[in-house]
């Protein structure tokens, strides 16, 4: 298999394995060293490339169990990721800016969810993938899926309502 | 209605029920101008999940194409360099060494020889002769130790 080869088949969903890393490990640098380790495992490994009838969701299960490696082990270093990449709006439009502080609160509702739920809903509602396809990837069955689903939609939206309603962040 | 569907399709969407095609109405739904009142605070959520959409992996991945070296070549080498080794091995021991068969002809050739490195030796230590006129001079300095020995009654 040559590089550009490589390329063709990696170059879609590149950008998927990064948000999903992002979305586990938070920091976005985090996100592209372990976005470019897993581009990098997959080139290594190209020759059983061919094996696999789905690339994509391979690759997803790959960066799944390795952003919770690398979770595990910033646990036992006791390290906390800080976030700091909210981009602070420059729109002078108040409407903009109240519209871009709730994404934001969006953004950390959706930090607080646990590990799992948080991967499930980016997957879904972010990747767009069937629910099937999470399944497969996250090696669970499809009901203990949907569950998860439904009760991280569940929390946000309760969260959601809360600040909607009271202001209160 | 519009807002009874989507309100009919927002709690099976909370309940994780809604196919893709569906969520993407609701997407299309708060992404637009006109939302209930009621329904505000889906709008951000929504909203988030087409930003996030849009986040691309920008960094560099190098890929190194550097093929392995192939250790078999180096087997072929050694082997090709243990033959040659061996050929001209047993071609030089062919030799001959020079060796005298008749006792007296060895004889007569090993002292011709040894003549021959006696003469040439007795050369050699004929021009190192003239060392011995370095010796007699030193011994004519041998007048300095009276000298020294004034001296050193005067120092007394």
């Amino acid at each position: 298999m040559t590089q550009t080869e490589f390329l063709n088949i990696v170059m879609p969903f590149k950008d998927k394995v990064f948000r999903v890393a992002k979305r586990l490990l938070i920091s976005t640098e985090e996100a592209e060293d372990a976005t470019q380790e897993i581009l990098l495992k997959l080139w290594k490994n190209k020759k059983k490339m061919q094996e696999y009838k789905n690339i994509e969701a391979f690759s997803m299960t790959m960066t799944k169990n390795f952003c919770f490696d690398k979770l595990k082990s910033k646990q036992a270093q006791n390290l906390k990721i800080v976030h700091s990449n909210y981009e602070d709006g420059n729109t002078p439009l108040q409407k903009q800016v109240e519209l871009n502080d709730s994404v934001n609160w969006v953004a950390k509702i959706i930090e607080e969810l646990p590990e799992q739920q948080r991967l499930i809903v980016q997957l879904r509602d972010i990747e767009e993938y069937d629910l099937d396809e999470i399944a497969k990837m996250l090696e669970m069955n499809n009901t203990a899926v949907r569950v998860n689903l439904s009760r991280a939609r569940k929390t946000i939206r309760e969260k959601l309502t809360n600040t909607h309603n009271y202001g209160i962040k | 209605m519009v807002l009874n569907n989507i309100e009919k399709l927002l709690e099976k969407y909370d309940n994780g029920e809604t196919s893709l095609k569906e969520e993407q109405l609701l997407k299309n739904y708060f992404t637009s101008d006109n939302v209930a009142p009621h329904l505000e605070m889906y709008k951000p959520m929504f909203a988030y999940f087409l930003v996030n959409q849009q986040e691309q992996f920008t960094k560099d991945v190098p890929l190194k194409t550097t093929r392995k070296f192939n250790y078999k070549w180096i087997s072929v080498a050694a082997v090709a360099v243990l033959m040659l080794g061996f050929y001209f091995g047993t071609t030089a021991s062919k030799d001959e060494l020079g060796t005298y068969q008749d006792p007296q002809l060895a004889y007569n050739e090993v002292a011709k020889s040894l003549e021959m490195i006696s003469k040439s030796f007795n050369k050699g230590t004929a021009t190192v002769g003239y060392l011995n006129e370095v010796n007699k001079g030193a011994s004519t300095l041998n007048y300095l130790n009276e000298i020294e020995n004034s001296t050193s009654i005067i120092f007394k």
